[in-house]
């Protein structure tokens, strides 16, 4: 294969930089599941739904993406603690087919909603460090790639140190492992999976925040991300959060050198492949212990 | 079957037989064939989803397959609309027991299958949308001859006979599943597998014979509207947007009944109607209210609605 | 205890050992059932009885060990393969068909022997008539007492029409005056050709049923006899209600 080694290694590096977002975007997944032991479907819409949000904050409001970050996130773990405590929640009635239909039909009214508003043009944002690299070795790096993965790692420790020293970390650990029993010692289990919901969608808007810069937001976005996010979730295990954020680098290595080999539009069925063969050899995922 | 459980059919048919000799407006006709087609691409999911609960999210890989085989054979191999259109089918229902196989055989149920649906319909997706003989990105046309003898009718009223047949013949088809033994013992699988099987039923054998079943006539949805549109791109073969149609219908009309997906096709494709009249075109509005409607049927069940509205009155 | 190879007996169980990880669930078991009989299995809770009955009905590989119906070896079959070779089994804890009816769960099991959706209807009546559901056809099994759940897992079994049946704790959780309508069922079951495994802790249904017990504790069968030999065993004594208990009792059988 043709490539000198030089464009190998910068595709492989600027592979695990975006793997790193993807790996953002598949804890807040991976963290729904792992408590709620629910599949959300309206995970990719919810993203798209947070690339706007930041979208509409730079063009709108002249606000920088990654100042928009934090609020963007306050702003979504409301909206996922609501839609969590009073639609999913109620709707589902604890059966799996009904969250799966009642997540993808949050999905498509969030995504048709976009639609609505935005029409279905491509819209990016203009930010002057957009085209920056930096230069790493003999490598060129993207200047909000390299910022993408250093705020992942920031969030990861975050999200570390929540859920070990904090009460409502330890409260949605224990709903994690053993809901009645959670329930019986007087935690809110509802309050409890509408926090994780929340924790979740705060992750995107941090994703969504993170991506922009580098990408484009259009109403079909989400879907583009949730495919990776799910393969992400599978390979590293549902439910596990160091699953994710390894699964998130290796599809990212995977995604661009597949990109660099088979072409832009051939080089997502490398992460697909991977997704279905995951699912049908070892869907507890190389970090899960759950079937 | 007795001649009694076949009357409400009979009487679909007789009614959306009438149709075209008293409506004359194309766009109404138009928006009956379409509604049509997704009923039959419905009553295909509802074969495995419905009676088999397994919810699949993705059968635009059957709908696309028989999409794209009935057009392909005729463009690009001159074959005779009539025989590829069997194709289709036939390809579609051999997609679906590929899939079955090996998504059952590993054990894959519910979300995890629904999850691997999903991922092999965009897997055709993107090969369709990159490959040469699907037309790549610019897709393909079916060239117009509008004759009986190619698929094709200058009338849209015959089209509609057409189409009202096709789903005639799949209210049929699974009347006489849901009285057979399979349809029984996929029934028995949706209840419960581990008692399934206890009772002798070979629980793998009874999801293939459905997915099977499921996908062609899914897969005939998809051919047909290939002959009445006589245009597909992987968008509209392959897209999301058929595999939630397929789902929706059943889901919203009543799933695992013999006319719970025409009933829901219609009053998706009316409610959207009535929405684009009342907000005008604004795109995926229609959509929009699909999402709601979907979600209120899942958090009401229309089976539930009666015993809600006595607790009301009182 | 008699050897491998060609067993006389009808159902033998050799030697099955079962694993789960570190722990043994069922350890080196082994019994017979005669043609014919009402045999029961008895034993202390986790004693491994329904592990047991998995491994025979196909739902469990044993980690070692044999299964033989009529002196074919059975060890590791699917559970739907031994069904059509007339092994059905209920579950202790029941598992109906939650959205059908009464008749219709029936007819799942009927459908095993019977092409046609008439028959098997028909064989799901005759079915219910056995075993006292006959007024229940119509209603949805969700709807059922327990004692009513109970009578519908072995109609469904029975409606397979098995050589040997397995009941897991048929009588469990049901009143004294629902045991005793239960238990001419189960005669009547056997008498009609029907060999009888039963998991069963109603001691008095044991007694008045089983021609021969065995008694599993810890995994191992510990006794096998006659009912009145097997509640007199000092082990099996020792085994419920604990070490010494034999002694103190002298003898006497107490359930």
């Amino acid at each position: 294969m043709g490539f000198p080694p030089e464009i190998i290694l910068e595709a492989v590096l600027n592979g695990l930089l975006t793997g790193a977002v993807y790996g953002l975007v598949a804890l807040g997944l991976t963290l729904v599941y792992g408590v709620l032991h629910i599949i959300n479907f309206a995970h990719g819409a919810l993203l798209t739904a947070a690339m706007y949000a930041a979208y509409v904050a730079r063009a709108s409001f002249g606000v920088d993406p990654y100042v928009a970050a934090l609020p963007l996130a306050a702003l979504f773990f409301g909206v996922g603690y609501l839609v969590q405590r009073l639609v999913i929640g109620p709707a589902s009635r604890g059966k799996d087919e009904n969250i799966l239909l009642v997540t993808l039909g949050l999905s498509i009214i969030i995504e048709n909603l976009m639609l609505a508003v935005f029409r279905s043009d491509t819209r990016s944002i203009d930010v002057p460090y957009a085209m920056e690299v930096i230069e790493f070795g003999p490598a060129l790096l993207s200047y909000p790639r390299v910022i993408g993965f250093g705020a992942t790692i920031l969030v990861g420790i975050a999200l570390f140190v929540l859920m070990r020293f904090t009460a409502t970390g330890k409260a949605i650990r224990a709903v994690a492992k053993e809901r009645t029993g959670a329930a019986l010692v007087g935690i809110d289990v509802a309050h409890i999976y509408a926090v994780t919901f929340g924790i979740g969608t705060a992750c995107l808007a941090i994703s969504a925040a993170l991506l922009l810069p580098s990408f484009y937001v259009s109403p079909r976005v989400g879907n583009a991300f949730v495919l990776v996010a799910f393969t992400i979730v599978v390979l590293g295990g549902m439910g596990s959060v160091v699953g994710a954020l390894v699964g998130g680098l290796v599809i990212g290595v995977v995604e661009s050198l597949s990109g660099l080999y088979l072409g832009e539009s051939l080089g997502q069925i490398g992460i697909f492949l991977i997704f279905i063969l995951v699912l049908l050899v070892r869907p507890t995922g190389l970090f899960g212990a759950r079937a | 079957m007795t001649g009694r459980d076949l009357l409400p059919i009979a009487a679909f048919a007789l009614i959306a037989a009438c149709v075209p000799l008293f409506v004359t407006s194309n766009v109404v006709l138009n928006f009956l064939v379409f509604t049509l087609i997704i009923a039959l691409a419905a009553q295909g999911w509802n074969l495995l989803g419905g009676y088999g609960g397994q919810y699949s999210f993705g059968h635009a890989a059957f709908f696309g397959t028989g999409a794209y085989l009935t057009a392909i054979l005729q463009v690009r191999f001159g074959m005779n609309a009539y025989p590829a259109f069997a194709a289709g089918i036939a390809l579609a229902a051999l997609v679906g027991l590929a899939i079955g196989f090996m998504a059952f055989r590993s054990g894959l149920r519910g979300s995890y299958f629904a999850l691997v649906t999903l991922a092999f319909a965009e897997v055709f997706r993107v090969l369709a949308n990159a490959s040469e003989v699907t037309g790549g990105a610019a897709g393909i046309l079916i060239r117009l001859r509008a004759d009986p003898l190619n698929f094709q009718f200058a009338e849209r009223g015959t089209f509609l006979w057409v189409a009202a047949a096709l789903v005639t013949l799949a209210l049929v088809a699974t009347l006489a599943l849901e009285r057979s033994r399979l349809g029984a013992q996929l029934v028995a699988v949706r209840e419960n597998e581990a008692a399934a099987q206890a009772l002798g039923v070979d629980v793998l054998a009874v999801k293939l014979r459905a997915i099977v079943l499921s996908a062609g006539m899914t897969g005939a949805a998809g051919g047909l509207y290939a002959q009445y549109f006589l245009y597909l791109d992987a968008q509209i073969a392959y897209g999301t947007w058929i595999s939630v149609e397929a789902l929706l219908a059943p889901i919203v009309g009543g799933a695992g009944t013999v006319f719970g997906p025409v009933l829901g096709a219609v009053i998706l494709h009316g409610l959207a109607e009535a929405t684009k009249t009342i907000a005008g075109r604004i795109p995926g509005i229609d959509l929009v209210v699909f999402g709601i409607v979907l979600i209120l049927v899942v958090r009401f069940p229309p089976r539930d609605i009666p015993g809600l509205l006595k607790r009301w009155r009182r | 205890m008699t050897g491998t190879g060609a067993d006389p007996a009808f159902l033998a169980v050799r030697g099955i050992t079962k694993r789960f990880g570190g722990l043994i669930a069922v350890n080196d078991a082994t019994l017979d059932v005669a043609e014919g009989s009402i045999t029961g299995l008895i034993g202390p809770n986790g004693a491994g009885k329904t592990t047991l009955f998995a491994v025979v009905a196909g739902f469990e590989t044993p980690t070692s060990g044999l299964v033989m119906l009529e002196g074919e070896d059975i060890t590791g079959r699917r559970p739907h393969h031994l069904a059509r070779m007339g092994l059905a089994r209920t579950f202790q804890i029941v598992q109906p068909f939650a959205g059908l009816s009464v008749r219709e769960n029936i007819a799942v099991g009927a459908f095993l022997r019977e092409s046609r959706r008439a028959a098997a209807l028909a064989v799901a009546e005759e079915v219910a008539a056995r075993v006292g559901l006959t007024d229940q056809l119509d209603k949805p099994a969700a709807a059922l007492t327990v004692a009513g759940r109970k009578r519908l897992e072995v109609a469904r079994a029975l409606a397979t029409r098995p050589k040997l049946l397995l009941l897991d704790e048929v009588l469990a959780g049901l009143n004294p005056s629902e045991v005793r309508d239960i238990v001419p069922v189960v005669r009547a079951i056997r008498d009609s050709g029907v060999t009888v495994l039963m998991i069963e802790h109603v001691m008095q249904a044991v007694m008045n049923l089983c021609e021969r017990v065995h008694v599993l504790a810890q995994g191992r069968i510990i006794c096998s006899g006659t009912p009145a030999e097997v509640v007199a065993a000092p082990q099996v004594i020792e085994a419920y209600l604990g070490h010494g208990a034999a002694a103190r009792l002298q003898g006497g059988a107490h359930a």
